[in-house]
């Protein structure tokens, strides 16, 4: 049973991984690749590590549990570090002075420094 | 930036070190794994040391009862939180393999005003965004402006909206 729901879990994982991947070539440009990038990964790492931390848990023994709570507390620092990256990266780009890719027919332009 | 402390609090062993104290013991106690005397004998030590340098940061300001109403309000977020980055990234997982893609998406900047006047409300708030498949923060200032990213219609549609109501609801009270 354990074994079903980790094995899910992680194939589940390694889905929004690839989805991540193949979003960063495919989207059309610099910031909307950010979108699979930052974000698909920290799916893909939740539902792994949360796989991992599930089956080290069955074990049952204090060591464990221990160890489970310290994948979780990876998924915790990742939750907090990710967005603060994917915005450093998104800031630089601002910074350097790049404007977005927008669907031509929609025609307003969007100065982001302003 | 300086915090007043509260009244209550500003005794060094006061609840805030003792909290302060535990947190820190049971963070060593977790990582460490070993419980006989010597070790975590060596995590008292160092716990007390933070707690006795670092524990009236526990609650900058507001007082120790509203900052735990505010951490047990956070922890009622998170799993919402968590919800919302499922059903988000999704999206943007079946928007990644659609042959269609480049006519389904349109980016966007969108740029709101925000109505929380706290520093960590705005915070919690940024990151959320961010965290949020479909959008990005790309600036946040400390007067609750906002410009954001976003990969799509569904994704725009949704700002500031829900999201901002329940970071506005952590710091209520």
């Amino acid at each position: 049973m354990m074994a079903v729901l980790t094995t899910l879990l992680l194939t589940g994982g390694l889905i929004f991984f690839l989805g991540g991947a193949v979003g960063i070539l495919r989207f059309p440009d610099f910031y909307a690749r950010l979108h699979p990038a930052g974000k698909l990964d920290t799916m893909g790492l939740l539902l792994t590590l949360g796989a991992m931390a599930l089956y080290t848990a069955a074990g049952g023994r204090l060591g464990d549990w221990l160890t489970a709570i310290k994948i979780l507390l990876i998924v915790a620092l990742v939750f907090i570090t990710s967005p603060t990256a994917t915005h450093a990266i998104v800031d630089a780009g601002v910074r350097a002075g790049l404007s977005p890719w927008m669907r031509e027919d929609e025609g307003t332009e969007h100065d982001l420094a302003a | 930036m300086t915090h007043p402390v509260a009244p209550g609090i500003r005794s060094r062993f006061g609840l805030s070190f003792w909290l302060t104290f535990i947190i820190c013991m049971i963070t060593w106690l977790v990582l460490s794994g070993m419980f006989d005397l010597f070790h975590t004998g060596l995590g008292a030590l160092s716990s007390f040391g933070v707690a006795w340098i670092n524990g009236h940061n526990f609650a900058p300001g507001a007082g120790l009862g509203r900052t735990l109403g505010q951490w047990a309000r956070f922890a009622a977020y998170v799993p919402w939180l968590v919800w919302q980055i499922w059903r988000a990234s999704l999206h943007v997982l079946i928007l990644t393999f659609d042959p269609r893609m480049m006519r389904r998406i349109n980016p966007r900047i969108v740029s709101f005003k925000s109505r929380l006047n706290n520093e960590m409300g705005l915070f919690i708030l940024a990151n959320s965004i961010t965290l949020t498949p479909g959008t990005i923060t790309v600036f946040a200032s400390v007067f609750g402006r906002f410009t954001v990213h976003t990969i799509d219609d569904a994704s725009a549609e949704g700002l500031p909206g829900k999201m901002e109501e329940r970071v506005a609801r952590i710091f209520e009270a």
